[in-house]
């Protein structure tokens, strides 16, 4: 397996062309199911209407019904399904039309997907992606905008990742279809329509799962981010330059393993960390970054580590409540401040 | 059509049924002005399954659905004005705006979500039932699910236990066809969706979901049975929604000849005007009266839930547990 760090690449490759995250994402699949006949894609309309949300678009005329199944509305079944088929030699990626219905399949997931290699003396493996939208997308009310990290992220056998741009979420979720554990891999609906010019043609090309990205480069304070609210905290990052000071921007992209080191050697230089998060504050990955910074950065922190996260309530549907609901730029910007004690 | 309809019912239904139609029509509108976001999920084409178990329920009687719900909503008599604020996110709305065109209730009126998982409702209106008996006030419980619904695991262990404890619940599947972009025959396999209570010994029956006097007549007997003590019923409602799935949806998996034939040929509406007018020789007159009543009625619900202001910031930490939850 390859795993070249496109921060090389980025300097070398000049084959990186731009596509949005949906693309990517479809390209990344078209390619693993090409290079690897085992693997398949099943979910609620990913073949006839091309995905709810657009992300198999083509891949049922390319590779036929066979390969790219379309499920009845049954996601604890065809989660549990989908184990079976990887206990039985092939590698599935189940697409939920969106995290929030991962929950009528949550038992298959971790009491099947993640703790059989364990429970069976390393015997049996389940390589199998679970993929889907993540999080708040706009106006859906409670039941439909949740964030799930933390929910996976906290249960081992489990690798969960949450890629930012269209390049990231190409070459990870190769990554993932290729790795031989369950693999959580959490989109977002808002950034499928986003483009980026960091995606690699290079049909080799995956990222290892388990590496951060720093961003943007800074002295005075660490911003830590994964998914959509990356893209707000470059935003704070801009923000806080305009007042002098110099956010160093971590792009997580896999929760599970969290690249604490990547992380602890920012805190190093900046001593100061604020975590940003969609979801609710308790026992979220914030806390989590909070804790394994007073675990193996303490030494190293000027001030107390911030969560900026999603208010702790269900999803208000009313547009002023959800805009308050969610973590927004000026939100980062006042909790940068703060840890940096400037006002 | 059934005798019993008397001239009073049957300008009431029809009055029901009309409004369901051109509340959604404005919510429609509303949605391309964006004063309604999100998901909204239009119940056209299906007022008739409505409208014609509402006319044999007791008033003691529970509903739950799933996020197709503003029809059920409107036929329970909830009032349309505070449905509508409800969809434009105003504090005039039955949620006070927290929920949402998925997710209004009303103790009031009985009616009990607006589900937006699908099937969930399922096993809820189960437990509705269990309370109805338990309570042993007569009532039954009305679970409307979809046909792609019917697919989730959760309806049959839910069949099960309704079975075993004989549960007054009558389970609606409202058939329209599509479950999103998949059709029956794509989702489904065997197409009875009213006989899959057999192996539990659940009677079931399917009836013309487009005309009003099937679906009442059968309604009827449904919930005679459930009320009586016997235990679960399943009815299967052939209807059909003329709109996309939500306002999202282009529907290109079906085709413009296979709607337009069931709009012009099939309407719920249509056809119960025409009984009203050929058979029960009611006059043009009032039934235009009821269609100004209702365009009424209807643009006040679009002007309340256009003035009706946005919640309180402070709402947003109301309501999490019953005691206030103290501000972090
Ligand atoms: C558990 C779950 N899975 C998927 C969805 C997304 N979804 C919403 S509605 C729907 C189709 C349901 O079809 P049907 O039950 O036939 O009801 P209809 O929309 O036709 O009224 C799907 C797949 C959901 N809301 N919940
Ligand atoms: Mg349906």
């Amino acid at each position: 397996m390859t795993t070249n760090q496109r921060e090389d690449i980025l300097m070398t490759d000049s084959s990186l062309i731009t596509l949005s995250v949906r693309e990517a994402l479809r390209d990344g699949m078209a390619e693993e199911m090409t290079r690897d006949e085992t693997v398949f894609l099943m979910g609620e309309e990913v073949a006839e209407y091309n995905g709810a949300y657009k992300v198999s678009q083509g891949l049922l005329d390319q590779f036929g019904s066979k390969r790219v199944v379309d499920t009845p509305i049954t996601e604890h079944g065809f989660a549990g399904l989908g184990v079976g088929a990887a206990f039985g030699g092939l590698r599935p990626i189940v697409e939920f039309m969106t995290f929030n219905f991962s929950m009528q399949a949550i038992d298959q997931i971790i009491n099947s997907a993640a703790k059989t290699l364990y429970m069976s003396g390393g015997q049996m493996g389940c390589p199998i992606v679970f993929r889907g939208p993540n999080g708040a997308a706009s106006r859906v009310g409670a039941q439909h905008s949740q964030c799930y990290a933390s929910w996976y992220a906290h249960c081992p056998g489990l690798k969960v990742i949450s890629p930012y741009s269209a390049g990231d979420a190409k070459a990870l979720l190769k990554a993932a279809i290729r790795d031989p554990n369950p693999v959580v891999f959490l989109e977002n609906e808002l950034l499928y329509g986003r483009s980026f010019d960091d995606v690699s043609q290079d049909q080799d090309y995956v990222l290892p799962i388990g590496k951060a990205l720093v961003r943007r480069e800074g002295k005075d304070v660490t911003l830590t981010a994964f998914s959509i609210m990356v893209g707000k905290a470059l935003e704070a990052a801009d923000r806080l330059a305009e007042e002098g000071i110099e956010a160093e921007v971590i792009d997580l992209r896999t929760l599970r393993p969290l690249d604490v080191d990547t992380i602890i050697e920012s805190v190093v230089k900046t001593n100061r960390i604020v975590s940003i998060e969609e979801s609710w504050p308790f026992a979220g990955i914030g806390s989590e970054i909070a804790a394994l910074m007073m675990e193996h950065a303490f030494d190293y922190l000027d001030a107390p580590v911030l969560r900026v996260t999603g208010a702790d309530v269900p999803m208000p549907y009313a547009a002023n409540l959800e805009h308050l609901a969610l973590p927004q730029v000026d939100s980062i910007v006042e909790a940068a401040k703060a840890v940096c004690y400037r006002t | 059509m059934p005798k019993s309809l008397t001239e009073k019912e049957a300008l009431k239904a029809y009055r029901d049924m009309l409004l369901i139609r051109r509340f959604e029509e404005r919510a429609s509108q509303l949605y391309g002005m964006g004063l309604i976001a999100g998901f909204c999920h239009l119940y056209i084409g299906q007022e008739a399954v409505v409208v014609g178990i509402q006319s044999v329920l007791k008033p003691q009687d529970t509903v739950i659905t799933a996020y197709r719900d503003h029809g059920h909503m409107l036929a329970c008599d909830m009032d349309p004005k505070g449905v509508m604020a409800e969809l434009t996110g105003r504090s005039g709305g039955y949620s006070r705006g927290k929920g949402g065109s998925m997710h209004m209730f009303s103790r009031e009126k009985n009616f009990f979500g607006g589900h937006g998982i699908v099937g969930a409702q399922v096993p809820i209106g189960t437990g509705l039932a269990f309370a109805h008996k338990y309570k042993e006030d007569k009532g039954v419980c009305i679970a409307s699910m979809g046909d792609g619904a019917s697919n989730q695991g959760q309806v049959y262990e839910s069949y099960n236990m309704a079975a075993l404890w004989k549960l007054p619940v009558v389970y609606v599947i409202e058939n329209n066809h599509y479950g999103m972009g998949t059709s029956v025959e794509r989702s489904s396999a065997g197409p009875n969706y009213y006989g899959r209570g057999q192996g539990w010994g659940i009677p079931g029956e399917k009836a013309d979901g487009m005309i009003l006097g099937e679906v009442r007549e059968a309604a009827q007997r449904a919930t005679d049975h459930a009320r009586s003590g016997k235990g679960p019923y399943i009815l299967e409602f052939d209807t059909y929604r003329y709109r996309g799935h939500s306002m999202s949806d282009p529907a290109k998996y079906r085709s413009k000849e296979e709607v337009e034939d069931v709009k012009i040929h099939h309407d719920p509406i249509d056809h119960f005007k025409t009984y009203m007018i050929e058979t029960l020789k009611i006059k043009e007159d009032q039934i235009k009266a009821i269609d100004d009543e209702v365009k009424e009625t209807v643009l006040e619900a679009v002007e309340f839930s256009k003035t009706s202001p946005e919640p309180d910031p402070s709402e947003l930490y109301t309501d999490i547990l019953k005691e206030k939850v103290p501000l972090q």
